[in-house]
């Protein structure tokens, strides 16, 4: 101990000390701390991901690949996301019924448990786009007038102004967005589905999305105003115009004949 | 001096109503005027009202839109709204487009008025598209009327243009991508098409000048050469005197209906108000160009659906359906795809204009006509009118595709396809569609004179046979189907005059001879039952 006590005022001695302190404390918290909780975790993890994969073989393998590598018949999944799994699935989309110029939106018919563990396996896959949280997407808070404008800039060009939607070539279409779940909105902005462009973070930044959001659930939900009666659409001047041939037109002919039917006629005798 | 006498017989006016009529008549001449005009007879025919839902609409568009002037600012200073339209505030936009907004959110009934005004604007021309055609196909037009004629199509004409710069006006997504669309097609003109186009817009597109000058036509200009036009529209009426249809106790002389006072301006002072309270009615359940929902005109943004009012969409189907060829040589682009089409439309519109002109020069009529044709006994005007109403029609639907193909689930480019063809195939075929069902019917007029009217009930003759027994037409109903002549064919002439030497006519007269055939020739009109015909067949021997 002699020796230990002589160098007790070696220059060293406080960083000694402080390595035994700092293995001693990092042992302590290694054996003491509540680990378990985020070992359940991963292993919660890897379940949903099993139980993905066995989703996805039923429904999806048929034409995206056994390991989700793509085939003729669908593209590859790889580094897709779990945001475009949640759109896809979660908007009826996935799986497809039939091919053609564009999959339709149906009935889901999956859970929203199912579809966090379809897109738990695809985002395994491969990095991609994440399910937004509920702070990212909610419209609470943004700026609708803002919205307005970037949905006039990116967007109206096949949705038309309010979101009513518009055709594409051959047989495509931008569908309508009344009615869509703000979270599916913000996913299909951030992963482009089907025939969409899509707007990543680092071009349309994440409150924006939320502008939008907020832009299309003023004008264009159940709640929305119409301060000018039967909205007929919004589709522009089409419906107008058939509008006004069969209703307004088509009534005051409907008057003109019943009038000209009703006259003072000189009676014979 | 017997001459300056002031007609001792007449009492001196005692009732105010009839000293007020006496002082104006002394001034105005109203007494003379009233006489000859306030007994002036009006056909009675709900065809006949077609104009009248046009002068109404117009009446209502006039006192609207002086409405709409008080409080529109045609301007483009840029303003920041901060109106009661939460989705807009914030945002830069053009004054006009704020006034705009303004008249419709806080102008006490301004919404409601600019609803009215817009409906009845749609309201007026498709009126007046259905006016114009109840005279092509009853043969209205013909002599005295051509001018007439004329005076409704320029009618129809501005009004597709006071329409468009009405539309243009409130300056919002949707009407300035109209006038990008008419820039484009000035445009495309060639070698004036720059010139023409920063003339216009007093530079670069779209610049500080259109709204103003646009509001200047639209409340100015046109009004007031329509207004014009309108006038004299009706100074002609009263001067050929209406038109009526043949039955029995109407001629070529005399018109047979009610007279302007007092039935018939009862009759048209009601119907002016039930026209205004339809179309109230209308604009005050469905919403029409709501310009709040389309933000202001940004020359960088557009959207879908983006269409002209109904008037010009056969416009719109003409550049959407053209394929967007070029010709480009010596540095300079031709571009058809634009051009084409601006030269199509005014040659659709002057088509049924000069259509008078061409139907009298080709048959060589220059009678009067005051009794209107059945349109089945004129079977290539009527094929004509609706091989026009095709080619008007499919390039609507052609300007509306994209609405038509997310609502049927069809796509796009068939749809487009099916205009291209259309435009070239379906005419003809409605042309010889209707001319066949015209003939059929005249057929069915003649056997109708011949052996009456079917009745439906079977009779056992006593040898076993069935017939069904016909009623014979009351006289009325005969001189309708037979009033009507069927004029002969112009003739060349023989080919070789009396001294045998071969006759030459030119090659219009040749052509001239040819159309007239097609007109009235054989294959034209059934022949009408001759009176010997009738007598011979209702004369009692035997049965029919």
């Amino acid at each position: 101990m002699k020796k230990l006590s002589a160098r007790r005022r070696h220059p060293l001695a406080a960083l000694v000390v402080l390595l035994f302190a700092l293995a001693a404390t990092g042992g302590l918290y290694a054996a003491l701390a509540p680990a378990p909780k985020a070992q359940a975790d991963d292993s919660a993890q890897s379940l949903a991901i099993d139980e993905g994969k066995r989703l996805y073989s039923v429904g999806c393998a048929t034409c995206h690949g056994m390991n989700g590598q793509g085939s003729s018949d669908g593209p590859s999944l790889v580094g897709v996301g779990s945001a475009a799994v949640d759109f896809q699935v979660g908007t009826g989309r996935m799986p497809a019924q039939q091919p053609g110029a564009q999959i339709p939106k149906k009935k889901n018919i999956y859970s929203q448990g199912e579809i966090d563990q379809i897109a738990a396996y695809i985002a395994s896959l491969g990095p991609g786009p994440s399910i937004p949280t509920k702070e990212e997407y909610s419209p609470a808070g943004a700026d609708i007038a803002k919205g307005g404008e970037l949905f006039r800039t990116n967007c109206s060009q096949c949705h038309n102004f309010v979101g009513k939607g518009g055709a594409l070539t051959d047989g495509k279409f931008a569908p309508s967005l009344k009615g869509v779940d703000p979270k599916h909105i913000y996913e299909a902005m951030q992963t482009g589905p089907q025939n969409m462009p899509s707007f990543p973070d680092t071009t349309m930044p994440q409150d924006t999305k939320a502008d939008i959001i907020a832009y299309l659930r003023e004008v264009d939900s159940s709640s929305s105003k119409n301060p000018g009666g039967f909205t007929l659409g919004t589709l522009g001047p089409v419906p107008e115009g058939l509008f006004a041939w069969v209703f307004g037109l088509g009534t005051l002919l409907g008057i003109a004949v019943w009038m000209a039917a009703r006259t003072t006629k000189a009676k014979k005798s | 001096m017997s001459t300056t006498t002031e007609s001792p017989t007449r009492r001196p006016a005692t009732h105010p109503g009839e000293r007020i009529a006496e002082w104006t008549d002394g001034r105005l001449g109203l007494y003379k005027l009233a006489k000859s005009n306030m007994r002036k007879i009006f056909p009675d025919h709900w065809s006949f009202m077609l104009g009248e839902v046009c002068l109404y609409s117009f009446t209502i568009l006039i006192l609207t839109g002086v409405y709409l002037t008080l409080f529109f600012h045609p301007s483009m200073n840029e303003v920041v709204y901060h109106g009661p339209y939460v989705p807009l505030q914030g945002v830069r936009m053009s004054d006009a487009y704020a006034s705009t907004l303004h008249i419709s959110f806080e102008v006490r009934g301004g919404l409601l008025i600019r609803q009215i005004h817009h409906w009845s604007a749609l309201i007026f021309i498709a009126g007046m598209i259905v006016h114009m055609m109840r005279v092509f196909f009853t043969g209205g037009f013909r002599k005295p009327r051509e001018l007439n004629w004329l005076f409704g199509w320029s009618l129809l004409f501005i009004g597709m243009f006071e329409g468009f710069t009405g539309y243009s006006l409130p300056d919002d997504l949707l009407s300035g991508t109209g006038i990008r669309f008419m820039e484009g097609a000035i445009l495309s003109t060639p070698i004036v098409g720059t010139y023409l186009s920063f003339f216009l817009f007093g530079g670069q597109f779209p610049g500080h000048d259109f709204v103003p000058r646009f509001y200047s036509v639209h409340i100015l200009l046109l009004p007031g050469i329509m207004a014009g036009l309108v006038a004299a529209h009706l100074i002609l009426i009263f001067y050929h005197k209406h038109t009526q249809f043949p039955g029995a106790g109407k001629s070529e002389k005399n018109v047979v209906g009610t007279p302007l006072l007092p039935v018939y301006m009862a009759k048209a002072g009601g119907f002016f108000f039930i026209v205004f309270g339809v179309i109230s009615a209308i604009a005050a359940v469905a919403t029409i160009n709501p310009i709040w929902t389309m933000g202001p005109y940004r020359p960088d943004q557009v959207s879908t659906g983006a269409q002209p009012d109904w008037y010009m969409g056969f416009s719109e189907g003409l550049i959407r359906v053209m394929p967007g060829w070029e010709i480009r040589a010596w540095g300079h682009t031709l571009v058809l795809g634009v051009f084409v089409p601006l030269m199509i439309f005014p040659l659709v519109m002057a088509a049924i204009a000069a259509y008078p002109f061409i139907e009298s020069w080709l048959t060589h009529d220059k009678r009067e006509h005051h009794i209107l044709d059945r349109p089945r006994n004129r079977p290539v005007r009527t094929g004509f009118g609706v091989a026009w109403l095709t080619v008007y029609f499919t390039l609507l639907i052609g300007g509306g595709n994209d609405i038509i193909a997310t609502h049927f689930h069809l796509s796009i480019n068939a749809i487009t396809w099916f205009v291209r063809v259309g435009f070239f195939v379906l005419p003809v075929a409605a042309y010889y569609a209707t001319k066949r069902i015209c003939l059929g019917l005249q057929r069915r007029d003649r056997d109708k004179v011949l052996h009456g009217r079917e009745t439906g009930i079977i009779k056992r003759l006593p040898h076993g046979e069935f017939i069904e027994v016909h009623e014979p037409l009351s006289q009325q109903q005969l001189h309708v189907l037979t009033a009507h002549a069927q004029p002969r064919p112009i003739e060349l002439g023989p080919a070789v005059d009396e001294n045998g030497v071969a006759r030459r006519s030119s090659p219009v007269a040749k052509i001239q001879a040819k159309m007239s055939e097609g007109f009235y020739g054989e294959g034209s009109n059934i022949p009408k039952p001759t009176a010997e015909e009738y007598e011979e067949i209702t004369s009692g021997h035997g049965h029919h």
